[in-house]
């Protein structure tokens, strides 16, 4: 990388396991806002204990300022457990829809050749569109969108990472 | 085996019963639609209620009550606006991490989210500035609700509690039970310190040659006076203080040099530059106390001791962080280093620098040339008040000057809003310490511009017998800011001017409290020893110039290099 280069700040995933019930979420990301800590995505939903939710938050900022958002985050009570994941030791998947602009047969048959590359399963095929789901890490689905560009996206929807930390 | 108690009551007599089992004795609060039935309870509770003229003083009272009593004060509103009145005491007690209980009502859980007469998101409001806020939505759930709210505000780094109860809530009579034992799994205080990490300090502390103690409020909080000041004799430190830490080490104490900061001692800021290694114990480093972050401590090791793992280098990076309670990990340390060959003697090159410091400042900062100045009324003050008397502050100039003039002598005596900085403080939270300790002098150094936002709370001083000192350094302005426009803006007065409005003598009077205005240090002197004599609230309105500035001063975004002593 030349040094002028813009430097993009490393991926963190931290994942946590907090109470399953009202205004937990809203406690959460206010700490972000009050405390001034960007977020890239955020995922909530529940695990095999019914009382408990997994969050997981991925962001890009720098060593000391992860070091205090994971500090500040475990002070918050309804957190019972925050840590930040070992990229090199984590399974993690996003999901996204990407509804593609298809006006003809050639740019419909291109687009699905692409999703075949890249093991994303077409949902709907319509006149004008062609709506793909990609599984992957962000960057795989950053290069799927990165190729299709070029069709025009009308729409697309992403869910933000989901991870868990590798078994023994 | 422990067998539950059964009992069928109201939510509001669940409360009640709750609040009795945690030892309350007195909360402070004022009543109306959403908490009647607590209203209604309280008449037959075996703990003390305190009428407030403004739910924000109920919240200082409990303060202040919670401050020198060591334990968390309860205060009690109703819901909607008493509920947000609270916010302002409620934020203070949050920025200088003091135990608060805040119960407010709240509409009926049916009418929640239907913009309902009186009805605000409390527990939404007070996220940020809360450690917890609980919403029973249950009778039932109340006990311990109520359990967990004083474990969570009085343990780790205390901190305000808000309980909002919805009115049927209150009312729903039901089986209630009463735990002996709750858990809360997501928090989990760090008490116990890493013993590696105090052995380490302890060999930096002792390899020092100019080690300097800054002590902040966590020493108070922790209550570990004797601690810090056997540490400090064991390697011969000058102890300097936080603001908030201000009276954790005797003021009078030869190795004392008083506070740092924006307004510090001057000897203290100026000797902290020239350490050569800091313990900062319970301290934060907060951009008042030190300045710029990323000049101070520069080329000095620094150690920091706090209870809350997020304060190790949230503003400063630290050689040695040590996690726990600051009572007993000092107390590690002083059984380490008793066992240390200690160098510093009393008369090290290190004291006799502290020595020139304070006889060169001593010399060079002169005070306000009139007869009666905000410093001269201080130390007449300390000449006059007994020891072991409690002194707190409103916000500004005012607080500035006690910082500077005002020396404490018997550890926790003193406190101040010093995180959140709010004027109309001192006068409830001096009412709130009087109610915790009643046999000693309580004394509220007041501004007339901050005692104007609170000075309703006169009644409950009178009426309620909680009798206090309102030593009013009536400059006729908002002082510090004034002073801020004679210095940043170029004398270009805005907004400062009070126009001698109200008297504050008949103000005294029409509360049934006693009201002297006085003129001179003898007038002064006669009147504090008559307030002592007194067993009513007494007003002593001191006229200072309004000319009179705080010094030294640190501005704001600058080092404590860049100190000014004087005009």
């Amino acid at each position: 990388m030349s040094s002028g280069e813009f430097k993009i700040k490393p991926l963190y995933i931290i994942s946590s396991l907090v109470e399953n019930k009202p205004g937990v979420l809203f406690r959460i990301t206010n700490l972000f806002r009050a405390r001034n800590f960007n977020i890239e995505s955020i995922t909530v939903g529940t695990t095999e204990k019914p009382d408990l939710s997994r969050m997981t938050i991925t962001t890009r900022i720098d060593e000391a300022i992860l070091d205090q958002l994971v500090k500040q985050l475990r002070k918050l009570i309804d957190i019972v457990e925050v840590e930040v994941l070992d990229i090199n030791n984590t399974v993690y998947r996003e999901l996204a829809l990407i509804k593609i602009r298809a006006k003809d047969f050639t740019n419909r048959n291109e687009i699905i050749n692409f999703a075949n590359v890249f093991r994303a399963n077409i949902l709907d095929i319509g006149k004008e569109s062609v709506t793909v789901e990609v599984i992957g890490t962000p960057d795989k689905i950053d290069a799927f969108k990165n190729l299709i560009i070029q069709y025009d996206i009308v729409e697309m929807a992403r869910t933000g990472v989901s991870a868990l930390s590798r078994g023994e | 085996m422990n067998i539950p108690t059964m009992s069928e009551m109201s939510g509001a007599k669940a409360l009640m019963t709750s609040l009795e089992k945690e030892g309350v004795d007195i909360v402070f609060g004022l009543p109306g639609g959403a908490n009647l039935p607590i209203y209604d309870a309280l008449v037959d509770a075996n703990f003390r209620h305190v009428l407030v003229r403004h739910e924000q003083s109920a919240a200082h009272m409990a303060d202040g009550y919670a401050r020198i009593k060591r334990k968390a004060g309860v205060c009690l509103a109703t819901s909607g606006p008493g509920a947000t009145n609270l916010i302002t005491g409620i934020a203070t007690a949050y920025a200088d991490s003091s135990p608060l209980i805040a119960i407010t009502g709240q509409v009926p859980l049916n009418m929640i989210g239907k913009d309902a007469f009186q009805e605000t998101d409390i527990i939404g409001v007070a996220n940020p500035c809360t450690k917890y806020a609980f919403q029973p939505r249950v009778a039932t759930e109340i006990p311990e609700v109520v359990k967990k709210s004083f474990y969570i505000a009085e343990s780790g780094r205390p901190g305000p509690v808000l309980i909002d109860i919805p009115k049927d809530v209150q009312q729903d009579v039901t089986e209630i039970q009463f735990p002996d034992l709750i858990k809360v799994r997501g928090y989990k205080p760090v008490v116990d310190p890493d013993l590696s990490n105090v052995g380490k300090a302890v060999e930096l502390l002792v390899s020092a040659q100019r080690p300097i103690i800054m002590a902040g409020g966590g020493v108070i909080l922790s209550g570990a006076f004797s601690e810090l000041q056997a540490i400090a004799e064991l390697i011969m430190a000058p102890v300097v203080t936080t603001f908030k830490g201000k009276g954790a080490f005797p003021e009078n104490h030869p190795l004392a040099m008083g506070p740092i900061g924006m307004h510090g001692h001057a000897e203290a800021n100026r000797i902290i530059l020239e350490a050569d290694c800091i313990l900062a114990v319970g301290a934060r480093f907060s951009d008042r106390s030190v300045g710029r972050f990323d000049e101070f401590g520069k080329g000095m090791n620094i150690i920091h001791l706090d209870i809350d793992p997020a304060e190790i280098g949230k503003n400063k990076s630290v050689d040695i962080a040590i996690v726990g309670d600051v009572k007993s990990a000092l107390r590690t340390m002083v059984k380490m280093l008793s066992k240390k060959a200690i160098k510093n003697s009393s008369d090290n090159p290190w004291l006799k620098r502290r020595k020139e410091l304070i006889d060169y400042f001593s010399e060079n900062m002169k005070d306000y040339p009139r007869e009666m100045t905000a410093r001269k009324a201080l130390k007449k003050l300390r000449e006059l008040l007994p020891a072991e008397s409690i002194v707190t502050t409103e916000v500004g100039q005012c607080q500035m000057w006690t910082s500077l003039h005002f020396d404490v002598i018997s550890p926790g005596t003193f406190f101040s809003s010093t995180g959140l900085g709010t004027m109309g403080f001192g006068f409830p939270a001096s009412i709130g310490a009087k109610a915790a300790r009643p046999n000693v002098p309580v004394v509220d150094v007041a501004g007339d511009g901050s005692f104007n936002m609170t000075e309703n709370s006169l009644a409950v001083s009178v009426l309620e017998n909680l009798p206090v000192i309102v030593f009013l350094l009536n400059n006729d302005m908002l002082g510090m800011v004034a002073q801020w426009q004679r210095t940043f803006y170029d004398r270009r007065y805005m907004g400062v001017h009070q126009k001698s409005c109200p008297d504050y003598v008949k103000i005294a009077e029409a509360y049934g409290a006693n009201g002297m205005s006085v003129q001179s240090m003898d007038e002064l002197e006669k009147a504090i020893k008559g307030a002592l004599k007194t067993e009513v609230a007494t007003v002593i309105d001191i006229k200072i110039d309004p000319e009179e500035d705080v010094y030294p001063f640190v501005a704001p975004g600058t080092g404590l290099k860049d100190m000014i002593t004087g005009a």
